[in-house]
């Protein structure tokens, strides 16, 4: 399956997506820049983490506001899979494609080390490879992260399952409300995470615990 | 030439961490009877033209567009 990079400058998780993509698939994905009105026909297109404009106004916000944002919403109804890590989970919402807001942690650093994730919901595209309920360990490195929500929103996450990773018990990173660390939408084509799984899909990174999200959004026997 | 000034505060409700950071640091500065800080952001903006309400409407439409995210943020525009 084809998948695309989309690029916006400040971006800089864009080489390690790519390689993760490349090494997953075998097929190297396509790059799209942010003025590109058209994105070619793929099966997932994947938002990169780094700190698009500088993180000025609001991590996410300018980014969110570019011409090839429209391209993914399209693409995102015609219900191609679309993958927003860390910066790209907060273009996401900040572009209206997944509902909350990614407020500064709560300790108010910067936090980089590993978590252990809980995959809450297995019957997604994008996480059908892993077990339900498993445990896994994923890198995070983000200042901010601290999901938020009003409270009928979170119950409408809640009760439709839409909350597909959550920040197993003692490792929330960030203060984030009710330990979400990933969200989908209500379609389920479009994920949103804050956690890095292309940073750890081979030995070489230590462990293999992020490369089944990919197996599952590739369509690739594992 | 218009001016504006267009104040961005957190919602009721949602925490403000940097808010709450600040308000320490002025407790340990010793000023005392400190109720609460929360962090909001100004932005001084001129627009062409001289017709308030047009500007107004325009102004409203940047909030609502980019300068806040109205899910976690009030806005108030002020023509001065």
């Amino acid at each position: 399956m084809k998948s695309a990079v989309v690029l916006l400058p400040g971006l800089n998780r864009d080489r390690d997506m790519i390689a993760a993509l490349t090494k997953i698939s075998g097929i190297p994905p396509v790059t799209v820049w942010q003025t590109d009105t058209e994105i070619p026909d793929v099966d997932l297109i994947v938002i990169p983490g780094g700190f698009s404009y500088g993180d000025y106004l609001r991590c996410g916000a300018i980014a969110a506001r570019m011409p090839v944002m429209k391209a993914i919403a399209e693409k995102a109804d015609k219900g191609v899979q679309v993958m927003g890590v860390c910066n790209g989970f907060q273009i996401l919402v900040e572009a209206g494609l997944l509902p909350g807001a990614l407020m500064r942690n709560d300790h108010l650093k910067f936090v980089c080390r590993e978590v252990k994730l809980r995959v809450e919901n297995t019957n997604t595209s994008f996480t059908r490879k892993y077990a339900p309920g498993q445990i896994i360990r994923c890198p995070v490195a983000h200042h901010d992260g601290n999901y938020f929500a009003d409270p009928e929103t979170l119950a409408r996450l809640e009760g439709n399952g839409q909350v597909v990773f959550r920040y197993a018990e003692g490792s929330n990173p960030n203060g984030a409300i009710d330990d979400i660390a990933g969200i989908i939408n209500e379609r389920g084509n479009v994920l949103g995470l804050m956690p890095h799984p292309e940073n750890l899909i081979e030995p070489a990174h230590g462990g293999i615990d992020g490369r089944a999200l990919f197996e599952s959004a590739l369509g690739i026997a594992a | 030439m218009i001016k504006a000034r267009i104040t961005v505060t957190l919602k009721n409700g949602v925490l403000d961490p940097q808010g709450k950071a600040i308000e320490h640091a002025l407790g340990g500065l010793g000023f005392a009877g400190i109720g609460s800080v929360r962090q909001g952001k100004v932005f001084d903006i001129e627009v062409d033209g001289s017709d308030r309400a047009k500007a107004e409407t325009e102004l409203k439409a940047m909030c609502d567009k980019l300068l806040a995210n109205t899910v976690i943020e009030n806005y108030s525009v002020a023509i001065i």
